[in-house]
């Protein structure tokens, strides 16, 4: 990527601040682009490592009966994919995204503390290689899931402290992130950028970095107690020493709700971008799509429990949670409803980023049917633990986040890279991996309905068949990722395809769209002035 | 050249689709027919629902599925209505409007008053599932890594207490991959026995981690916890026989702690009781019992192949991170009291859990077999006698 970045010659301070070359430019980067890149390229590659773990979980259920690996590698490969997907494929992957356009879409020079972007960045890197690596330490890597549930971790190895410093590594990672964020977003808008003018992935954003901020150190909580009990002679956790293994769970899932969310409202973000542009109509209900944003967050905070009905709570607690739970779908439906309204009457055509938009939306609203049905507690307790439930967050995590990234890279990989990819290529990505997802995950509903627990290294012959076509799926899924690196991202990175135009498309809006492709290294370096909707720059 | 190059590459092409036929196959011959009480072969829905509350359970999920797909069908209809005809391409061109108040309220009232509603439909459940006040016979379920005991505390059969673990030839399908039978992994040495028609009261707690006992037939998941006991009722309108599975991470055994329930009719489960009653009396030892070497051995190995070999292996070898018992410094040691702590106390926080729910007689077999089988020849007797003082 670093060959098609011209260099700006145009600026008068530009002695001053020569872009470095080479290694420093990586290893010392200040700028907001260069950090971006590299989140993104972060969390692909452990996207495929996570990737490459789901397949052999796959394999090794191909069939009935144990073929490749024994039953406690299968839980390491279980737990590993868990948490490299969530804290280093997803959650980089979206701080990629907020780095690169955060400040182009408000009209700002770059974020608002450079430095700690360059160590909010770096310290992925010693993490991710701890995280990996626990799996040549003795005894192998974590395998209590990525819940990390007490006490089954005082049983784990070593690695489980590896697991546990890498994740308070990451989490001040996504600590810095977001500070940053937040600080960039209310302190350097372009004047005329009003907080209800600014485009809905910076206010998604803004909203999830609260989030961030309020639930890592209550993660970082759990796991400093699990750490504690593990090697301190704590009993926060450990029932030998009147610890209480389920206070885990309630710290865990006050953690985990909102992190669900942290997962996906960029994600809405993105598609609120992406919709209009292609509909060629401008966002439907702009202002209560931010209510709704803000609604989600407020309310994840009150359903974690929802994850916790099999463990015997009072039944006050399981109907608060219940009703909480529901109420969610309220303001994610309103979401829905605005997208699909905002299509109404467009004038819509269907290049990739809108065939992944589109995609995200009616396969992400299966799993917010699947959603609502868990969140029933009766049906909840029949489905808990079982296959059902991996079907419901791989359809709204895969469906959901990973879909609306992808759709994110076609729309704004012209502006990244200053080249356009292949139409055909992204839709052969588009198409098939819409098809292999399906394959996948939707057997895993009637596997989980049959009572097919999940994390299961075997299982019992009946269920056979959905296990071979979900493992079918999952190996055609995984191709198709790697065809989108070698045929749609390497050749964008390489310059290869036709120059993307500075709007490559007809109905985009925005302050990203009002910079050339490639977007030079610095970019609105004297606040522009902008017009009344603050969309377009002016003078 | 050409052609020699394209004929290896067909002849490639042919072999790799001849061994993905092979191996489809071979999918399609594993034979299984459903297990009454138990998954069905390509089961798309719940179980047959043997208690009312599943039966609620049930209901309720149909009718939410009725209700999605309706919302499911308005919502995308129109979407796909759109994306058909307002196109560029068929020279739509796009409307204006971007707001309208009365009906974000509408879409956002209306939702409110379905998810309410549907919260009403379940509340009834909710509440009956939570009831296990008088119950007819009220049963502990202990989980411990990888096994489910059973303690009967009230009720006809009071008393009666029995492990269950998965019959073992289970496991050994699975670690050769050749599983075989109905029943495949759900099969138990003893099931739990229950009457008919009679409110059970399970009360769930654990020894290690936590576990979960299900039986989706009875519309029963109840967890597990160490250190806590909680509780669930089922009441089974029919007689027959029922699976379930252990359902919350557990450890590398995880899939091999299965659930069995066995529902009797009322004549049935009397005599069940009173044949368990007279088999325990005759089994009870007398921990004062002097044994010979021989007996003690034989004996042990019952319950080594019972509760240790999952880990240690019936060779003795362990496997991986878990500790081989032939040649063990703490086995082979001449002081008997090693290997006798280790199994009341457990070590390596638990990896090696603490084994004294056994009996001073059964924890002394088994350490006689392990000090006196494979290479192990140490003429060592641990008696019942021993492992009883070692607990003070």
């Amino acid at each position: 990527m670093s060959a098609v970045l011209p260099h700006p010659g145009d600026h008068a301070h530009d002695d001053h601040h020569a872009q470095p070359h080479g290694w420093r430019r990586w290893l010392f980067a200040t700028n907001h682009k260069d950090i971006g890149t590299m989140y993104l390229l972060f969390s692909f590659t452990m996207f495929m490592i996570g990737g490459v773990l789901a397949l052999l979980i796959r394999s090794e259920l191909f069939q009935p009966g144990l073929q490749f690996v024994n039953p406690e590698l299968f839980n390491q490969f279980t737990t590993m994919h868990g948490l490299i997907m969530v804290f280093g494929a997803i959650m980089p992957a979206f701080v990629g995204f907020a780095n690169w356009m955060i400040p182009l879409q408000i009209g700002a020079s770059d974020m608002a503390f450079a430095r700690m972007n360059n160590l909010s960045f770096w310290l992925l890197i010693p993490a991710a290689l701890m995280l990996a690596g626990s799996f040549f330490m003795p005894g192998g890597a974590p395998a209590a899931g990525w819940t990390i549930y007490a006490p089954l971790t005082m049983q784990m190895g070593p690695s489980m402290d590896a697991g546990i410093f890498a994740l308070h590594i990451l989490g001040a990672s996504s600590i810095m992130g977001s500070i940053n964020i937040i600080v960039t977003i209310l302190n350097m808008r372009a004047p005329g950028m009003t907080l209800m003018k600014m485009p809905l992935f910076a206010w998604t954003w803004l909203i999830t970095a609260f989030l961030l901020i309020a639930v890592m150190p209550v993660l970082a909580g759990a796991i400093t107690m699990t750490l504690t009990d593990r090697h301190f002679g704590t009993s926060f956790f450990n029932p030998a020493g009147g610890g209480d293994p389920i206070m885990y769970q309630h710290i865990f899932w006050f953690f985990g709700h909102p992190e669900v969310y942290i997962m996906i409202l960029p994600a809405f973000g993105i598609i609120s971008a992406i919709v209009p542009a292609f509909a060629r109509k401008k966002l439907f209900g702009y202002a209560s799509m931010v209510y709704a944003t803000a609604s989600i967050a407020i309310l994840s905070f009150i359903v974690w429990a929802h994850h916790m009905y099999t463990t015997g709570m009072p039944v006050t607690g399981q109907l608060f949670f219940m009703y909480a739970t529901m109420l969610i779908a309220v303001p994610t439906g309103v979401k829905i409803f605005n997208w699909i309204a905002t299509m109404w009457k467009g004038s819509m055509t269907f290049e990739t980023p809108m065939l992944w938009a589109v995609g995200f939306i009616f396969v992400f609203t299966m799993g917010g049917f699947t959603g609502l049905i868990l969140a029933m507690a009766p049906i909840d307790i029949q489905l808990q633990d079982t296959y059902y439930v991996v079907a419901h967050f791989h359809y709204v995590l895969v469906a959901g986040s990973l879909y609306a990234m992808f759709a994110g890279v076609y729309y704004w990989g012209p502006k990244w890279t200053g080249v356009m990819y292949s139409e055909t290529r992204g839709k052969i990505h588009f198409w098939g991996s819409l098809i292999f997802f399906n394959i996948t995950f939707f057997p895993m509903h009637f596997l989980g309905l049959a009572g097919m627990p999940r994390r299961y290294a075997d299982y019992p012959m009946q269920f056979a068949d959905f296990n071979m076509w979900a493992t079918i799926g999952a190996f055609g899924f995984g191709l198709m990722q790697v065809y989108f690196f070698l045929f749609v991202v390497l050749p964008m990175m390489r310059g290869q395809g036709a120059p993307a135009p500075q709007k490559p498309w007809e109905g985009a809006e925005g302050l990203e769209w009002e910079v050339p492709s490639p977007a030079p290294w610095h970019t609105f370096e004297n606040p522009p002035k902008l017009d009344a909707t603050a969309t377009r720059v002016v003078g | 050249m050409m052609t020699t190059k394209s004929s290896t590459w067909r002849r490639r092409v042919a072999q790799g689709l001849w061994m993905g036929g092979a191996m489809l196959a071979a999918q399609a011959a594993l034979a299984v027919n459903s297990l009454p009480g138990g998954p069905a072969v390509n089961q798309v829905n719940l179980a047959p629902p043997v208690t009312r509350i599943a039966g609620d359970i049930q209901g309720l999920h149909n009718i939410m599925l009725w209700i999605c797909l309706a919302i499911f069908v308005a919502v995308f209809s129109v979407m796909f209505y759109s994306i058909l005809k307002h196109r560029k391409s068929l020279g739509h061109k796009s409307a204006n409007f971007h707001e309208s108040v009365a009906v974000e309220i509408a879409w956002t009232v209306v939702p409110l008053l379905i998810v309410i509603g549907m919260g009403a439909m379940a509340t009834r459940t909710v509440v009956a599932m939570k009831d296990t006040s008088n119950a007819d016979l009220t049963i502990k379920a202990t989980g411990s890594q990888w096994k489910w005991g059973y303690d009967y505390l009230r009720g006809e059969g009071e008393g009666i207490s029995f492990l269950s673990s998965l019959d073992s030839k289970q496991r050994a399908m699975s670690d050769a991959g050749k599983p075989e039978g109905d029943d495949y992994l759900l099969r138990v040495d003893n099931p739990l026995v229950v009457p008919v028609d009679r409110k059970i009261r399970i009360i769930t707690t654990a020894n290690d981690v936590i576990h979960a006992w299900m039986v989706p037939a009875f519309g029963v998941k109840q967890d597990a916890i160490p250190g806590f006991v909680r509780d669930t009722w089922f009441k089974a309108d029919r007689t027959g026989d029922f699976y379930g599975q252990c359902a919350e991470l557990c450890g590398k055994e995880h899939a091999y702690m299965p659930i069995h329930v066995k529902v009797l009719s009322h004549a049935d489960y009397s005599a069940w009781v009173a044949a368990k009653h007279k088999e325990m009396a005759a089994l009870a030892d007398d921990p004062s019992k002097v044994w010979t070497l021989a007996d003690l051995a034989a004996r042990g190995e019952k319950v080594y192949a019972a509760n240790c070999a999952a880990c240690h292996q019936a060779s003795g070898k362990g496997a991986g991170p878990i500790k081989a018992l032939d040649g063990s410094p703490v086995v082979l040691d001449g002081n008997k009291i090693r290997e006798i702590t280790v199994l009341l106390q457990g070590v390596n926080n638990g990896a090696m859990p603490s084994w004294k729910q056994l009996s001073d007689t059964e924890l002394a077999a088994v350490i006689t077999f392990t000090k006196n089988n494979w290479g192990n020849k140490t003429g060592q007797v641990v008696q019942p006698s021993e492992v009883a003082a070692a607990r003070k």
